[in-house]
């Protein structure tokens, strides 16, 4: 009995820690499952070489991995098409910290979100810097504790933990931001300010967040993002205002808009830890949809063996039947080849 | 019986002697040598973990190097701190494994299991890291925090959502107080037959957290008290071929024994403050336990005990100090020989070769 007790207080005392540590199950029931294979030994490190939580990944036109991962120190590394792995870009860069985001635009730009240093950087495909959207504070000034009570209000070129980065097709910028600010800001392609949706405090309400955690923008220039201690995704025009709110897919972690002439939509319920046993089996799954919310299918959960997810962060869908998923708590990039065909089969039968 | 007469001496020793372990113990012979030839470039640091694998290589994890603190948007970052080193047999350095990986901060412990997987503990990325054989990573438990509190404590107003995991936010270590995946200063990790994963949990936390062999988090048990079951601070793990888990509970000067499900059976005293264990292999088993000296005091403590697993006292040997054969508060020992241990200490920076005659 006092086993009992001692378990059941441990559980209340979880249950009461807070959303940051709620689990969600999606609500979205009956999700056909798509069939995937993970590509064994994909990416090839020098030797000596690791990777650390792999927050970030993309590729460019070419079939190149780009990888922005939390080393000991945050670094960007680049690999061929076949996971060969080429050169590490932006060594020692001032603008390099903390990891959140590495997306490649559509002339091959590579543009990396440094929650760390607050800092949007474009590098050319070379990996030269183009431009910079926000400033990392002068380390001399000292560390700086979080004041109790609301952030300030949001200022049009102060990022406060920005977490991703899009383009619509006039080479507008779109900025989740972030951790502290709450917010989309829509810069044009300049890095100039035009717009922004939510401002510094979180909220409920359409076109407001808390902590706008991922970010896609689709042909039409319309934006997904990733609501994510909203649990849900916000769909919002090219002007920021809101369209459409996606909230059966579970926690909305990281977005990914497919290329080519059908575009997917994907969303990854991720499995964060600090929870109780059991908590895996209801997380860690991606889903496919189509751009309006239709769920196609899912696959994948959460594991720390290869082929499962151990908290999904960023998803590679230029091919939206070959993804690259990278990983934060298993220091792991994987290739994945999905076999929507075999799904339809399967139902078939 | 025989037991209940060593605890009411042992109860009589304590109340008449309180610090002094009992007086009527055997001093084991020993022999001290220095096992490890360092190229010039590679210093040890601190050494809190020392092991050997089948072949006889020894794996030494030493908090040395730059440790850093960066600072970012309005977090600080911490950096580096600790290497792992791998020597052959003979004490020649053969490579460095985890260069510049993320989770080495403060180096805490490093055991070999029986297929020769290298497992780091880090007493403050709070992470468990499981190389290959090759050096390659193989597992991880726990996460590192993302930020590190200075120059004080935050108030809880850490940014919503807290950190990438829900746990590495800015109000403190991640694993804090939960009963979660997550831990706080974990300092040791064992295996039973099944390849169950046990993690001492630890400093911050006090309690012993159970996984699968794949790493499923299954439950742990144990928290800040001195009742049976319950831990002053968790310095220690070892399982013995029946699968009983011995824990240090260095805070409670003794070891407890439970069963693999977390259920207590009965604790070992009289033997200091436990900190390093280690469990010999071979048909008649032993228990090594050290009760390490504080690092700023030689003048206390500091001697190794040989235990049967039935908790009596085969010997002791060693004392606090900085001479060879002295000891510089033992962080691990290494007992894959019986009689050829393998001692790391924090205070002397150094890796003895001890031989018991």
């Amino acid at each position: 009995m006092k086993r009992c007790l001692a378990s059941f207080s441990a559980l209340a005392l979880i249950m009461c820690v807070g959303p940051a540590f709620a689990q969600q199950k999606a609500k979205a029931e009956n999700v056909a499952e798509i069939p995937y294979t993970s590509v064994p030994n994909f990416l090839k490190l020098p030797p000596g070489e690791y990777l650390g939580e792999s927050v970030a990944v993309a590729t460019n036109s070419k079939g190149h991995i780009f990888v922005y991962h939390r080393s000991a120190n945050t670094r960007l590394f680049e690999f061929d098409q076949n996971g060969n792995f080429l050169k590490e870009i932006g060594k020692g860069y001032y603008g390099f910290e903390f990891a959140h985001s590495v997306r490649v635009d559509s002339e091959d730009n590579i543009w990396t979100v440094d929650e760390g240093t607050n800092m949007v950087t474009k590098f050319s495909p070379e990996g030269k810097v183009l431009m910079v959207i926000g400033r990392r504070p002068p380390a001399v000034d000292g560390p700086v504790t979080f004041p109790a009570g609301p952030n300030k209000p949001a200022q049009p070129y102060v990022l406060c933990r920005p977490t991703d980065v899009g383009w619509d097709p006039q080479g507008n910028v779109f900025v989740s931001d972030g951790y502290c600010n709450n917010r989309v800001v829509k810069y044009d392609k300049n890095g100039r300010f035009v717009a922004q949706a939510g401002s510094e405090k979180a909220g409920k309400g359409p076109g407001e967040f808390n902590l706008p955690h991922g970010l896609q923008v689709d042909r039409q220039g319309n934006v997904y993002v990733a609501d994510r201690t909203n649990f849900r995704y916000q769909v919002l025009d090219n002007n920021l205002k809101p369209k459409a709110i996606y909230d059966n897919v579970g926690v909305g972690w990281t977005a990914c808009v497919s290329q080519g002439p059908h575009q997917y939509l994907f969303a990854s319920n991720s499995n964060p830890n600090g929870n109780l046993p059991g908590s895996w089996a209801i997380t860690g799954e991606i889903y496919k949809m189509e751009l309006d919310g239709t769920i196609i299918g899912k696959f994948g959960h959460a594991s720390k063996e290869f082929g499962g997810f151990q908290v999904t962060h960023m998803m590679d869908c230029r091919n939206p039947d070959e993804m690259i998923v990278g990983e934060i708590e298993s220091w792991r990039v994987q290739k994945l080849m999905l076999h929507p065909e075999a799904m339809k089969k399967a139902e078939a039968r | 019986m025989k037991r209940f007469i060593t605890l009411v001496l042992a109860a009589t020793a304590l109340a008449a002697v309180p610090a002094a372990a009992p007086a009527q113990v055997a001093e084991i012979a020993y022999d001290s040598a220095s096992p490890l030839t360092l190229p010039d470039d590679i210093y040890l640091g601190e050494v809190a973990g020392v092991a050997s694998n089948s072949r006889g290589d020894i794996f030494v994890y030493t908090r040395t190097g730059h440790p850093t603190v960066s600072l970012g948007t309005a977090r600080p970052f911490a950096h580096g701190g600790s290497r792992l080193f791998q020597f052959d047999s003979s004490g020649k350095f053969v490579r460095e494994i985890g260069k510049d990986i993320y989770g080495f901060l403060v180096a805490e412990q490093v055991r070999i299991d029986p297929q020769d997987n290298i497992w780091v503990v880090d007493q403050y990325s709070n992470m468990i890291i499981k190389f290959d054989p090759q050096g390659q990573v193989a597992l991880l438990l726990g996460r590192k925090a993302e930020a590190i509190p200075l120059p004080v404590r935050p108030a809880a107003a850490a940014p919503a959502g807290g950190g990438e995991g829900g746990g590495g936010g800015a109000a403190g270590p991640p694993g804090a107080g939960r009963p979660s995946d997550l831990f706080d200063r974990p300092t040791d990790v064992a295996w039973d037959a099944a390849g169950n994963i046990y993690v001492a949990d630890g400093i911050g936390n006090q309690r012993v957290a159970k996984f699968t062999k794949a790493g499923v988090f299954v439950k742990s048990w144990g928290s800040k008290g001195t009742e049976p079951g319950k831990f002053g601070s968790v310095r220690g793990i070892a399982i013995d071929a029946q699968g009983n888990v011995y824990v240090a509970d260095g805070g409670n000067k003794r070891i407890q024994v439970f069963d693999t499900d977390g259920n207590y059976k009965r604790e070992i005293t009289n033997v200091g403050s436990p900190r390093a264990l280690c469990m010999t292999s071979g048909a008649t088993q032993y228990l090594y336990t050290s009760n390490s000296n504080p690092p700023n005091n030689i003048d206390t403590a500091g001697e190794i005990y040989k235990l049967r697993l039935d908790g009596t006292i085969v010997g002791k040997f060693g004392r606090a100090g900085k001479l060879p054969k002295e000891f510089g508060t033992v962080n691990e020992i290494d007992c894959r020989n019986e009689n050829t241990l393998l001692v790391g200490e924090i205070g002397n920076l150094r890796v003895q070769k001890i031989s018991l005659h």
